[in-house]
């Protein structure tokens, strides 16, 4: 209250809106570049929604389909395919962020440990790398590994005389959901580390040297200063992070796909995927998307006011 | 790192040694998660340069046995594959230098305090990261433009991103001092001479990192060249691979017939996985030690 009384006397009266273009007229000719592409890429596709509530035919097209509410969803929602696909991905995201969620905190906490700063250097560098490899790098290594006759894994363990026969990792369901999630733990968990170093860092090296002092060991100086100091930071992280628990990435889902693991594998960008492009049912795919948008949105959104109002600093 | 060291010299006041089991025991654990992430390749490596019945004896680890480059010979003979390595490179070079033209112009203006709607602006244009039409609409849209099996389709869509703009706007706000802008306003300076004179110079570490992001997020992704593309010279190298390795269908039969390869299926994937994987292995040694500092400003302050 009290600034805005301030700034009402000191601020000169308000000006036009051509004052400001006549000023900075530069940075909206820059800034109209990057909106004319998200309005011609991105918003220019949001009227295609509508096909949604249409029963859509691509030879007739908009002016030529029939509105039909919302029958569409009242179908997904009876489709069996949808069902599966839906529970598929809220239990393959939940445990993915239940498994790699703490895997990047842990190895942040391990690293900041770390006494020799050449070493610590290089093994960030090398941990980072996985990060930088497309799906489909990390996929083909994946089965070079793991099959079950002539995968690296698997030959060894026969070779030490653990197993008799080769473990199908990637071609039976549950394992192939072990493995699966393993590997995307394995791919992110370098790049998790950054955020959580970049708040370690900001922690009084004083706090340390007085726990010492007071006679804390090494887990007790990570439990009492090290955790609370990046408290914030998690929370943040694991907040966004339940907003995305609706979307699952194509590209992994189907670089590790094959068909013994479809059971598992079969995901709502599987089936947006099959359903609309493959089979050319439009309206159902546009409505599955719609319903996977406006959940994610949702979610983002709850969160955001979540963290706002345990005090922290929010998304958005 | 003052405060290690700190920690190091408070502990040999203390009289206690300055290696502890518990270090030995982190650094056995750090040292193992670093081999997860090399030996694969390394076994990869050894596999797609060694001999076609060392490979089918099983006998290979990290090792190659019986070196010879047969199966990069046929990659290069086929064409294929180097066709769709010039042409993913090209796709890539062109997509990171309009994306980093596009973040810069969004994110220089959205860093500038007293830049009047700068923030209908940045909702306008971060919106579009947590709300997509979904995947028919784009495909729709992409076909009304006129972009379907065309290269640009590869490379205009995804040119502006939000995430990117939002790292750099903060390592602006971070970095550059008000101040410094405007004393150059007062000299008289245009935003576009503070733009390229002054901020853009000072930006080099954040322009590496998001180069590297642009560019490594290209060259890896193959999803939208799933669904956009059904040319064969169109297709990009990580789609290739996917056809080629993952459902080890008739591509990879059309490569052995036209090369008249004499490696392997086993040697040959792995040769192939080598080959798509180099150009990132090139460029990483050179852009990582800018984009942990980068990312951690945009990071932190984001």
């Amino acid at each position: 209250m009290k600034k805005q009384e301030k700034n009402k006397v000191f601020l000169p009266p308000k000006k036009s809106i051509m004052y400001y273009i006549k000023k900075d007229w530069q940075l909206y000719v820059l800034i109209a570049l990057p909106l004319l592409f998200v309005i011609l890429f991105k918003y220019a596709a949001y009227p295609g929604l509508r096909m949604a509530f249409m029963d859509y035919k691509p030879a007739k097209g908009y002016a030529g389909s029939d509105w039909v509410g919302f029958e569409i969803f009242q179908k997904i929602f009876r489709d069996g395919d949808f069902i599966r696909a839906l529970k598929n991905s809220l239990v393959f995201n939940f445990l993915d962020l239940l498994v790699g969620f703490p895997v990047p905190i842990i190895l942040a906490i391990l690293l900041n440990e770390l006494k020799f700063p050449r070493f610590k250097k290089t093994s960030q560098t090398i941990l980072y790398l996985p990060h930088f490899l497309s799906w489909v790098i990390v996929a083909s290594v994946g089965y070079t590994l793991f099959k079950p006759e002539t995968g690296l894994i698997n030959i060894l363990l026969r070779n030490q005389g653990l197993i008799q026969e080769g473990i199908p990792f990637l071609t039976e369901k549950y394992r192939w959901a072990v493995t699966y999630l393993l590997i995307g733990v394995w791919q992110t968990m370098g790049w998790g580390t950054i955020i959580y170093l970049a708040a370690i860092t900001g922690i009084s090296g004083e706090l340390y040297e007085a726990a010492t002092v007071d006679g804390a060991n090494r887990f007790r100086r990570i439990w009492h200063i090290t955790l609370p100091g990046i408290k914030s930071t998690t929370i943040t992280l694991l907040i966004m992070n339940l907003g995305r628990v609706m979307g699952s990435n194509f590209e992994r889902l189907d670089s590790f796909g094959n068909v013994q693991v479809r059971d598992f594998q079969y995901q709502l960008a599987i089936y947006v995927y099959e359903k609309g492009l493959s089979s050319g049912n439009f309206s159902r795919a546009t409505a599955v998307g719609l319903f996977q948008s406006l959940v994610g949105l949702l979610l983002v959104l709850l969160a955001d006011k979540f963290a706002k109002s345990i005090g922290e600093d929010g998304l958005i | 790192m003052n405060k290690k060291k700190k920690n190091v010299e408070f502990a040999e006041s203390q009289g206690t040694s300055k290696i502890k089991v518990g270090d030995i025991v982190i650094m056995v654990i750090i040292t193992l998660l670093c081999l997860t992430c090399i030996l694969p390749f390394i076994h990869l490596a050894a596999k797609s340069v060694s001999s076609n019945t060392a490979v089918l004896s099983k006998s290979i680890f990290l090792l190659p046995k019986g070196i010879n480059f047969d199966a990069y010979i046929s990659i290069f003979k086929d064409g294929q594959l180097t066709h769709s390595m010039v042409y993913s490179v090209l796709v890539t070079v062109l997509f990171t230098i309009v994306g980093l033209i596009l973040t810069t112009c969004a994110a220089y203006p959205l860093s500038r305090k007293n830049f009047k709607g700068r923030n209908i602006f940045a909702l306008l244009l971060l919106f579009s990261m947590y709300f997509s039409a979904g995947l028919i609409p784009e495909y729709l849209l992409m076909k009304d433009l006129g972009l379907l099996n065309t290269m640009w389709v590869l490379i205009l869509p995804l040119a502006f991103s939000p995430y990117n703009t939002l790292i750099m706007k903060s390592f602006l706000q971070a970095t550059i001092p008000d101040s410094l802008e405007e004393s150059a306003k007062l000299d008289g300076a245009t935003n576009f001479q503070i733009l390229f004179r002054i901020v853009l110079p000072l930006s080099k570490s954040i322009i590496a990192t998001l180069a590297l992001f642009f560019a490594v997020g290209r060259w890896n992704a193959y999803a939208d060249a799933k669904y956009y593309i059904t040319t064969k010279a169109l297709q990009p190298i990580q789609y290739l691979l996917s056809n080629m390795v993952l459902n080890s269908s008739s591509d990879s039969v059309s490569l052995s017939e036209a090369a008249q390869v004499v490696s392997t299926p086993e040697v040959l994937q792995a040769a192939t996985i080598m080959f798509a994987t180099l150009p990132i292995i090139c460029i990483y040694p050179f852009v990582q030690k800018y984009f942990v500092k980068g990312v951690m400003i945009g990071a932190v302050k984001g």
